[in-house]
């Protein structure tokens, strides 16, 4: 986060404060809350969670979304104990020490894996580690992966909110590859934390209690009593001017098309008209044009 | 694990049983008694072995430790105070253990003096979670970390010895 906000002019302000600032200049109608402490403390823990169950847009309701953007796995175990316990869905982000991968991960209390259910997953890099590593540095930093990160990490946001589009529960970023692999993963019914258990057996007892969904394939045909004018639906444009009109599509993966194609030259098409060369100079021409 | 010297020392010190934390009431005195029957062993055993290196003590709920610790260079004994507080999630993350005094004196170290450890010891702790306790984190935590960087700050000239000692 410091990467993405801290200007020299902000110099001595907590990290939080400098966001704070730098988004409230971008844009104002937003409601801030700032907190600076270490939430892995007993003390300040207690009002981590208490602003979690409070701090909703209307005063005492709970928030809607919690989204983790720290960088050590300390306080990522220290949120997942947070929301394991409220029941708060919450999504997780992360990049790599080296910083050429990064992930965002969605987690819904006993519906979906939370963070202590598996050992922190790693995108695999697929480099050599000599490459990247220096002796006697801990940790490089790349605010290009970060924004990358971020990018998805709000844009999963959107969709989850918004309703729209295919929500991952998972998403990692290989910077190295371009790679970006999804998946989801249920969670460990042997988790080490008893809250994400009991949360695991609340889902379940929900998902039993709904209705049984009956999947019905119905064809929806449209069809009318009768036709007095013997109306039918023809395509505006005939099948030969399709055929025309359409070339050859490109061999390309999965997910990739293009948005439109070319017609290959055909010998004994009819020809077009074309201008004829009637020896005019440009300069007669540009005459001509004038006096019309 | 480190190195066959420390794996020996680890491997005398007990390991705990009780997994439970700083919010879990009854169970995390229970807790603490094996925190400390694990720290007075370790001492003991470090006594008797001639490399007695540090103290520790905490507040009555055990949640706040501080004491010192020394290393051993040159014949000359450099002592340090040292401090950390239970985080919620113990024993599952291990303390991040602070050297006040050398902060901004290392890049091993993050800001406050919060010591930075190597890429061996998360997955160590992890993998031995609830055994490992406050004594294996000094063992296989601070200990290596001061190993490697005493001599280094000594050297650079970065620190200069308090006291003469042996």
């Amino acid at each position: 986060m410091n990467r993405l906000f801290f200007q020299p002019h902000q110099a001595g302000l907590s990290k939080v404060q400098a966001a704070e600032h730098t988004l409230r200049n971008i844009n104002p109608d937003v409601l801030f809350e700032v907190h600076n402490y270490n939430i892995t403390t007993v003390e300040n823990f207690q009002h981590f969670m208490d602003r979690i169950s409070n701090g909703g847009l209307e005063d005492g309701k709970p928030v809607d979304l919690v989204l983790s953007c720290v960088d050590n796995f300390e306080a990522r175990m220290t949120i997942n104990t947070a929301c394991n316990e409220l029941g708060q869905t919450w999504m997780e982000s992360g990049v790599s020490e080296n910083a050429v991968s990064g992930h965002i991960q969605l987690m819904i209390p006993g519906e979906s894996a939370c963070f202590a259910c598996a050992p922190p997953l790693v995108v695999a890099a697929n480099i050599d580690e000599k490459t990247l590593k220096r002796e006697g540095v801990c940790a490089a930093s790349l605010p290009t992966t970060m924004g990358v990160v971020a990018g998805i990490l709000v844009q999963n946001v959107l969709k989850f909110l918004l309703k729209f589009g295919t929500v991952s529960f998972y998403l990692g970023y290989n910077a190295m590859q371009d790679f970006f692999p999804t998946m989801s993963m249920k969670p460990n019914p042997q988790c080490n934390d008893k809250n994400c258990r009991k949360q695991q057996e609340e889902y379940k007892k929900k998902v039993a209690a709904l209705p049984k969904k009956e999947v019905v394939q119905e064809e929806e045909e449209i069809i009318h009593e009768d036709n007095e004018w013997g109306i039918e639906l023809v395509s505006e444009v005939s099948e030969e001017e399709l055929k025309n009109s359409s070339g050859p599509v490109p061999d390309l993966p999965e997910g990739i098309t293009v948005a439109y194609t070319v017609p290959q030259q055909q010998e004994d098409s009819v020809p077009d008209v074309t201008v004829e060369d009637s020896g005019e100079s440009l300069e007669d021409l540009m005459a001509k044009m004038k006096n019309m | 694990m480190a190195d066959e010297a420390t794996r020996r020392v680890v491997s005398e010190i007990p390991v705990l049983k009780t997994n439970a934390g700083p919010r879990d009431r009854e169970l995390w005195v229970q807790r603490l008694k094996e925190e400390y029957q694990s720290l007075i062993r370790y001492v003991e055993n470090n006594k008797n072995a001639d490399t007695d290196w540090f103290r520790l003590e905490s507040n009555k709920e055990g949640t706040r430790w501080f004491g010192k610790c020394w290393y051993i260079h040159d014949l000359l004994k450099y002592e340090f105070d040292i401090e950390f507080e239970i985080p919620i999630t113990y024993p599952t993350t291990a303390p991040e253990i602070a050297v006040p005094e050398l902060d901004g004196k290392t890049a091993k170290m993050y800001r406050g003096g919060k010591i930075c450890l190597t890429d061996h010891f998360k997955p160590l702790w992890a993998r031995n979670v609830p055994k490992f306790g406050l004594a294996h984190l000094m063992a296989l935590g601070l200990g290596p970390w001061l190993a490697v960087e005493i001599p280094d700050l000594i050297q650079k000239g970065v620190i200069q010895h308090k006291e003469k000692c042996i």
